[in-house]
């Protein structure tokens, strides 16, 4: 069988070792997530875990959440290629969260229900900003999901033997269906758990991984750098700035851009600010933040001594020559040092990895849909108990159903995972995260000034990608063949977001309307005191 | 059925009251006052790395010793001072904001700050020392 044959070469280690890891981690979860159903009787239980989550395990849960399969492969194999260039990128996906910890996390958590549109809508005409709101978490969680399921196909040629274009698209159709079992029968509490045990596992994976690298140059960074500098591709500099984004004015340009989106992004995230409404109180979304923080941090710092490993024992061209090229860096340098077993560990992880985030996102959007669409704006709030979280069920099988679709088109087109990634990044911070700031912090804020940012920030942002090169007119585009791009930069956050804070400013100066003054008090109150906040379901 | 008085949610008079009194300016004051400028200085701390990244790569090249140069030492001390400021941040909250926002949520649930309503002059300045 020729087939198989080609299947094997293309394989690293031993894909019964990597099924039997990855099976075994799925039969887990999914007793846990049949375990965790059993408690879910109410819409606060169903999109937020009946706010029991103590803050430790959410802080797990958000960095479950967070270190998704693009900054675990993405990062170690750009530092692994790149070197210094893509440590910048896990430097802002960090930084990141210091603006959800001091302005958004603790807010958040004391004055919304179930979404983010909870706290947008607060003071303002419902029906509109609450739209507005379910489209830009919609936009932003479709680019994600994209991101992660043309992920796992491409992960399963590297891992599994599966080739061509009908076997990889029934495993995205695989994670697809096992993403909607976790949600539709887990709920919120069963994708938490999901995410606890795949952040343990992936931490756990990367500590073995780093510490095993480091043994293998004496403990002493400089001579695992140097190892990495000594085997790095010709011309290529790992250790100095400028390698992959150095070299014309318009990619410094790009880079400075990329660091904008990434660092406003992530407290815009609306999957990220869901999990705060999952703890009883705000001291303890600080707690999990904290954790967050700290878990996400060591990891990027894991992330590092792996990318330069991967350098330095793999090589660059063992990287590139392997299917799935970049993203392959950390599985190589596992196979390297651990065989197939620890081939196997990490490959079910990076899978894990995959399943997790798609859930939290799918129940993301199916909430934002049934509580701020069907629930407040359609039905304006006349929905019978449980007619909301019925509606929530089906709209997660729908979003999965799209996701597995849209999944399978990325994989085929060859869609740039990382591109994804920090295209939702640029979504977040443009539409969402001007409107959080200003609806939280600034009196005088009116609807209109937040449709005009969250619509004129989603538009500009979209709008700017589509005339970029990244859509047309470059080698790497996805249609290279023709060319209607005239905006210079991949990433549009550098324009998009200025200007969506420019638009809320402008949208509310020139407003008519009058701020609610009692409903300004009501929020800035409930904001920085608790007093009012949803509590945690007793059972 | 009429819900016991405690139970009873705030009305808008409560909210506008409770936002004018001096303890929750001074809870606000004190947010802010952390929350603002560290926010600016951390955003900054951060362009600057990625703007001398971008535009100084000689300069972040500079050797500091072994294979070690400038540009990793600073980038590890992003990490370093995002984990500072977790601390502070939290350091802060705990013992600048938490007790004058747990002592006015007491208050707001017993409706204190209803109009007509006379505290004793219990725990009125408590939990909000005159800094």
């Amino acid at each position: 069988m020729p087939d198989l044959l080609a299947a094997d070469s293309a394989t690293i280690g031993n894909p019964i070792i990597n099924i039997s890891i990855f099976g075994v981690f799925v039969l887990i979860t999914l007793v846990i997530t049949f375990r965790a159903s059993r408690t879910n009787k109410s819409a606060a239980d169903y999109y937020a875990a009946g706010r029991n989550i103590s803050g430790t395990q959410n802080g797990l849960a958000i960095a479950g959440d967070y270190l998704s399969a693009a900054s675990f492969l993405g990062i170690a194999g750009a530092i692994a290629l790149y070197g210094y260039d893509g440590f910048l990128y896990s430097i802002g996906f960090l930084v990141a969260w210091l603006v959800a910890l001091l302005l958004v996390a603790e807010l958040m958590r004391n004055t919304a229900r179930f979404t983010m549109a909870d706290v947008l809508a607060f003071r303002m005409r419902q029906g509109p900003v609450r739209t507005a709101a379910a489209i830009s978490t919609l936009a932003v969680s479709l680019f994600y999901l994209l991101a992660q399921m043309a992920g796992a196909g491409g992960l399963v040629t590297l891992l599994l033997g599966v080739t061509g274009e009908a076997a990889q698209a029934l495993v995205v159709v695989l994670v697809g269906a096992l993403m909607i079992i976790y949600v539709l029968v887990g709920g919120m509490r069963g994708t938490t758990y999901v995410q606890i045990i795949k952040a343990s596992l992936l931490i756990a994976g990367a500590l073995v991984m780093t510490l095993w690298v480091l043994a293998k140059f004496g403990f002493n960074l400089s001579a695992l750098l140097g190892g990495a500098a000594a085997n790095a591709q010709p011309g290529v500099d790992v250790l100095a700035p400028g390698a992959q984004y150095g070299a014309t004015d318009t990619s410094k340009l790009d880079f400075v851009s990329l660091g904008l989106a990434l660092v406003l992004g992530t407290a815009g995230l609306p999957h990220v600010l869901m999990r705060f409404y999952t703890v009883p109180t705000a001291k303890d979304a600080r707690r999990s933040v904290v954790w967050a923080i700290w878990l996400i941090g060591i990891f990027y710092l894991f992330s590092l001594v792996i990318g330069y490993g991967a350098g330095a024992l793999v090589g660059p061209e063992a990287i590139l020559g392997a299917p799935g090229a970049v993203n392959a860096a950390a599985p190589l340098l596992a196979f390297e040092l651990g065989g197939t077993v620890l081939l196997g560990i990490i490959a079910g992880v990076a899978f894990a990895t995959i399943l997790a985030v798609v859930a939290g996102l799918t129940i993301t959007a199916s909430a934002s849909f049934a509580h701020d669409v069907y629930a407040s704006v359609i039905k304006k709030g006349n929905v019978p108990p449980n007619g909301e979280v019925r509606i929530a069920r089906i709209t997660a099988v729908v979003i999965g159903a799209i996701s597995i679709g849209l999944g399978i088109l990325a994989l085929q087109a060859g869609l740039n995972i990382a591109f994804l990634v920090a295209l939702a990044f640029a979504v977040a911070a443009s539409a969402n995260l001007p409107t959080i700031l200003y609806t939280l912090f600034w009196k005088r804020f009116t609807t209109q000034g937040a449709l005009w940012s969250m619509y004129g920030g989603l538009i500009a942002c979209i709008g700017l990608i589509i005339f970029s090169p990244v859509v047309s007119g470059a080698e790497t585009s996805m249609f290279p063949d023709v060319d209607f791009a005239w905006f210079p930069l991949n990433n549009p956050g550098l324009v998009s977001i200025p200007l969506s804070f420019f638009l809320g400013w402008l949208g509310t100066v020139l407003s008519k309307e009058r701020p609610d003054e009692a409903k300004w008090a009501e929020l800035e109150v409930r904001a920085l005191t608790g007093i009012g906040a949803e509590k945690a379901v007793q059972h | 059925m009429t819900p016991p008085a405690e139970r009873r949610s705030l009305t808008p008079e409560e909210y506008l009251q409770a936002q004018a009194s001096p303890e929750f300016q001074e809870l606000r004051r004190r947010f802010r006052r952390f929350a603002f400028p560290m926010t600016v200085a951390f955003l900054a701390w951060y362009l600057l790395y990625v703007l001398l990244s971008t535009y100084a790569p000689d300069f972040m090249a500079t050797p500091v010793f072994g294979n070690v140069n400038l540009g990793l030492l600073l980038g590890l001390a992003q990490f370093v001072t995002t984990f500072a400021i977790t601390h502070l941040y939290v350091w802060h909250a705990d013992r600048r904001t938490d007790p004058i926002a747990d002592e006015m949520r007491e208050r707001l649930e017993h409706h204190e700050y209803a109009a007509g309503h006379r505290h004793g002059g219990s725990s009125m300045t408590e939990g909000a020392p005159r800094a």
